[in-house]
């Protein structure tokens, strides 16, 4: 992997700073995690020798062996089942799905297994499992390659649900949810994959706390605005960057909170933005029905209502089944749609 | 297609004998107790103590002469919603096993962690692939525990039993796959579940041994529960055994089963019953007399009697029950919800 060291020592705990793609920090991440905990388990289909058809494991198996890092048979469930019963006998599991659309053959290991286990055993069998589920659109794939399952798990109690936008937080986030003692469905935006970025590795943490700060559920204001709070998590929030500079050039100046944690969501952050900028535009590739823009519309209208100046407004998939090539950039929230919804709310 | 039907006259003989004394004697010890606390269990459903439970009333030597081969230090058992009979041989607190019945905790009121016995799952199929994960764990530490994973005919079609019968095979974990083929999944059949007629037949596909045994013989079962796990112990792999069985009660105490099966089959299989199947073999060996006899029914009555007290005294959940375990590190939000529970539910 080629990695620009561009700054030595800076940070603290000689935490370096390193510029590094998505994919790379995840993978670093990953290699963090099974060199500081000799109980840390990466495997899934073509994870091995392979490094995944994304290269996220890539080298981790040279560098752990086989039975830290290894291939499974082609089967979601049965990876989920193992992941859980590796949990039950004091492993932390980091399985991969390997795409999103395949998590649904493992939905009843997630759901009736993974998720209420520690709940079923009154807290005797803990689940410190992350999976790895390379998620969303964006990149033209074949059927069940670009799909958003952020609403189904996110409603499922006992599990929590993460979304990095960039690579720092997807090096920082990933190593968070591995270090949790809890179920993590961790969800990889494809489409930012190879977008490059100055990462802060730190150094010989081993504190499942001392992640950088920000505790689980914490999200992030990724620009301060003042007119309006464009709220996106995983490869949106980059769309929502690129409208605020749009914006911007005619004068209105949008605040873009990355939401990160899907499930538990930043009450507290959100309304803080919202509470400000009086005006909210929540924007997802999944559909728009029972969509996790909902959910963050509710919490803003429940804890901020008397300081809105407008409906909150959504920027969504559409009720369809994912597309293929063509019609995808006419699926995804365009920038247009979205600087319409701000038009909207702005002029409400 | 051929299936199982009571194994008669003509099935091979018991070889109770050749069971240590011991061991057959402990085995028929821990078989007549889960027999009265079984019978006791229907009586308290019958007196709506129990919302419902579910009988294993001839499967008891399937379930015990197995769980007996399990090494208590090193093993574990992951059960489905059936296996009262391996709880109790493996030690479980009876009366945290029953509280899944008395419905005050689904997963039952036992640290399954602590008993090596998973906790009750209602999934059919589901907790399979965890007795994989579990074995495969021993394994990566260097470990000799094994797993066994208990499963019906029922269970045999399910995805989730051939995904984890086919990772043990190419991993070759140390688990044993026990399905009790107690004839009929709920109203189903083998005719109408088991395409081949026979699972035991299915483990050549995944290389691994295949085992049918009698599953109403005591020392038939104990014998080859103690081979696979000895195979596993040693490196070689898995097993599927398969236990013909069945099931004299009905599926659950809500279960009716003049809605599908005649009462001549079930009078055929009374015949087979292995409890006493155990006790006269015990006795023909010179193993057991009537001093013997007495002696472990009076244990066991007293030992049912324990558990009923206990489930009669069992304090329901306390209402924080309902988010203290939903995560090991709660989140703000389901505090929040807590607090609103407190403040507008909590009596
Ligand atoms: C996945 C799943 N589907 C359906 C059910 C409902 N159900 C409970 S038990 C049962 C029959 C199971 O038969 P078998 O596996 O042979 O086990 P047995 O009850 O005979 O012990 C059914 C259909 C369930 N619990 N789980």
């Amino acid at each position: 992997m080629t990695e620009a060291l561009v700054g030595e020592g800076r940070g603290a705990n000689g935490a370096a700073l390193v510029e590094m793609t998505m994919q790379q920090a995840i993978n670093r991440a990953l290699d963090t995690a099974l060199r500081e905990d000799p109980a840390t388990l990466v495997f899934g289909e073509d994870v091995g020798r392979l490094g995944g058809v994304f290269r996220v494991t890539d080298g981790l198996q040279a560098a752990y062996g086989q039975n830290r890092v290894f291939d499974t048979p082609l089967a979601e469930s049965g990876i989920v089942g193992l992941a859980v019963g590796l949990a039950m006998n004091g492993w932390r599991p980091i399985p991969e799905l390997q795409f999103d659309g395949f998590a649904y053959p493992a939905v009843d290991q997630i759901v009736n297994q993974m998720a209420r286990m520690h709940y079923r055993s009154r807290g005797a069998a803990s689940m410190p499992i992350t999976v790895r589920l390379p998620s969303f659109g964006g990149i033209q794939a074949p059927e069940h390659h670009g799909e958003s399952l952020e609403a189904l798990f996110a409603h499922v109690p006992g599990l929590k649900v993460v979304a990095p936008s960039d690579p720092n937080d997807a090096y920082r986030l990933l190593l968070q949810s591995i270090r949790s003692d809890d179920p993590v469905i961790y969800m990889e935006p494809k489409a930012r994959y190879w977008d490059r970025r100055q990462v802060v590795l730190d150094g010989a943490r081993a504190q499942a706390a001392d992640t950088g700060g920000d505790p689980i559920g914490a999200s992030r204001i990724a620009r301060p605005g003042r007119h309006a709070t464009l709220v996106a998590w995983g490869a949106m929030v980059h769309r929502c960057l690129r409208v605020a500079e749009l914006a911007a050039e005619d004068g209105v100046d949008l605040e873009v909170l990355d939401l990160r944690w899907l499930k538990p969501i930043d009450t507290d952050g959100l309304a803080a933005s919202v509470s400000r900028t009086r005006r909210a535009v929540v924007v997802h590739e999944a559909p728009l029905t029972a969509g996790l823009g909902a959910e963050v519309s509710s919490l803003i209208t429940e804890r901020v209502f008397c300081d809105l100046a407008a409906p909150v407004q959504r920027v969504t998939g559409f009720d369809v089944p994912y597309p293929a090539g063509p019609l995808e950039p006419q699926y995804l929230p365009t920038i247009d749609r979205i600087l319409l919804a701000v038009q909207r709310t702005l002029e409400f | 297609m051929q299936t199982h039907a009571p194994p008669g006259a003509g099935s091979t003989p018991d070889r109770t004998g050749a069971l240590p004394a011991e061991s057959a004697r402990r085995i028929y010890r821990d078989m007549l107790t889960a027999r009265l606390l079984d019978t006791e269990a229907i009586a308290l459903q019958r007196q709506g103590v129990f919302p419902a439970y579910v009988s294993l009333r001839g499967q008891e030597a399937a379930q015990v002469a197995s769980a007996a081969a399990l090494d208590r230090d090193r093993d574990f058992a992951f059960p489905t919603y059936r296996e009262m009979a391996v709880a109790l041989t493996l030690g479980v607190d009876m009366v945290g096993y029953l509280a899944s019945h008395r419905a005050l905790w689904h997963g039952g009121r036992y640290d399954p962690i602590a008993s090596r016995f998973g906790s009750i799952n209602a999934v059919v199929g589901g907790p399979v692939p965890h007795a994989v994960g579990w074995a495969l764990g021993e394994r990566l530490r260097g470990e000799t525990g094994c797993a066994i994973a208990y499963f019906g005919d029922g269970a045999s079609s399910q995805g989730d039993v051939h995904e984890a019968l086919n990772f043990a095979g190419v991993f070759g974990s140390p688990v044993v796959f026990f399905c009790q083929n107690n004839r009929w999944a709920l109203s189903v059949p083998n005719e109408r579940q088991i395409a081949g007629g026979s699972i035991a037949a299915r483990a050549a596909g995944y290389g691994m041994p295949g085992i049918t045994v009698d599953g109403n013989d005591a020392a038939a079962v104990h014998n080859a529960t103690r081979s696979a796990l000895d195979r596993a112990r040693s490196g070689g792999g898995p097993t599927l055994i398969e236990a013909l069985t069945y099931r004299l009660a009905p599926h659950s105490t809500s279960d009716d089963t003049t809605r599908y099966r005649d009462r001549g089959e079930e009078h055929a299989w009374q015949e087979r019953d292995p409890l006493p199947r155990l006790g006269t073999a015990l006795e023909e060996a010179g193993h057991a007399d009537t001093a013997f006899f007495e002696q472990i029914e009076d244990g066991a009555r007293a030992a049912v009697e324990r558990i009923r007290d206990g489930i009669a005294t069992a304090p329901p959940p306390a209402g924080s029950d309902l988010f203290t375990y939903v995560y090991r590190e709660p989140t703000e939000e389901l505090a929040r919800q807590q607090r609103l529970w407190r403040e507008e539910v909590e009596p």
